[in-house]
């Protein structure tokens, strides 16, 4: 790929059908121009997590989705209520979410962590009232 | 072994088809919450379930789940077949509880060496 591409997307707050199209749309993409399948699975479930937890916690934000020869950086900042403690955060099992939400399947805590997981790289920055940006990298060669 | 010879040798009956019936299985796997699974469902496995909602049928096309198999009688709603038929993924459904839907798929696979 010569060039790198950039995608950018809103994810809209509380509404848990649309949570996900900003992920198929890159993964789709990303199977077009032929990236490896395991990267695109990781690159998907990451950039999910986060699309849901914008849904859940933040009331939606913006995804930018930076794609090169090299890595897939995805960039997803929004200004719902902040993390105070994001080590807290970042345990598997810890959860925020309320009742109606882990109805739905989600809340179980695993979001962050799977981000994570997935990732090559990942940052997380907060500030409580202000909002929080997540920044994940994937290698495009592993 | 497809989506479809599962549907056909574990008596589940198709909700959903299309192209997804055409895919294959290599493995299966249980469980209802969703981060859970899109963080350990293994790609190309049967992923048995009792959440039939939209955000289900999201879950198994990015962790690229060969299909969802509604467990316990559970239903899929209207937007989530929807969903399901616009992105090609199939879904099944058997009144089996979970864990003897994911012995039944893995009792098929086992007998076609999988």
């Amino acid at each position: 790929m010569a060039q790198a591409m950039t995608f950018t997307y809103t994810v809209p707050g509380d509404d848990f059908t649309r949570a996900g199209e900003a992920s198929s749309s890159i993964k789709k993409t990303l199977k077009k121009i032929g990236v490896a399948p395991d990267v695109i699975r990781r690159v998907a479930i990451a950039m999910y997590e986060g699309e849901i937890n914008m849904v859940i916690h933040a009331h939606g934000g913006q995804i930018t989705v930076e794609i090169s020869s090299d890595q897939i950086d995805m960039t997803l900042a929004d200004t719902g209520p902040g993390i105070p403690n994001i080590e807290l955060a970042m345990q598997e099992g810890w959860s925020t979410a309320p009742d109606d939400v882990r109805s739905l399947g989600f809340g179980a805590g695993m979001g962050l962590p799977n981000m994570k997981k997935y990732t090559d790289e990942m940052t997380v920055e907060s500030t409580v009232g202000v909002g929080t940006t997540v920044r994940m990298r994937v290698y495009v060669h592993q | 072994m497809t989506v479809k010879e599962i549907a056909e040798r574990c008596g589940f009956a198709v909700a959903c088809g299309g192209d997804g019936l055409e895919r294959a299985v290599t493995g299966v796997f249980c469980c209802d919450l969703l981060s859970w699974a899109m963080g350990r469902a293994p790609a190309d496995s049967a992923w048995i379930t009792v959440m039939g909602n939209v955000n289900a049928v999201a879950v198994a096309v990015l962790a690229d789940t060969a299909c969802l198999v509604l467990a316990e009688d559970a239903v899929m709603d209207d937007a989530g077949l929807q969903k399901a038929q616009a992105q090609g993924v199939a879904v099944l459904r058997t009144a089996l509880p979970s864990f003897d839907a994911g012995l039944a798929v893995h009792t098929a696979l086992a007998a076609e060496g999988v």
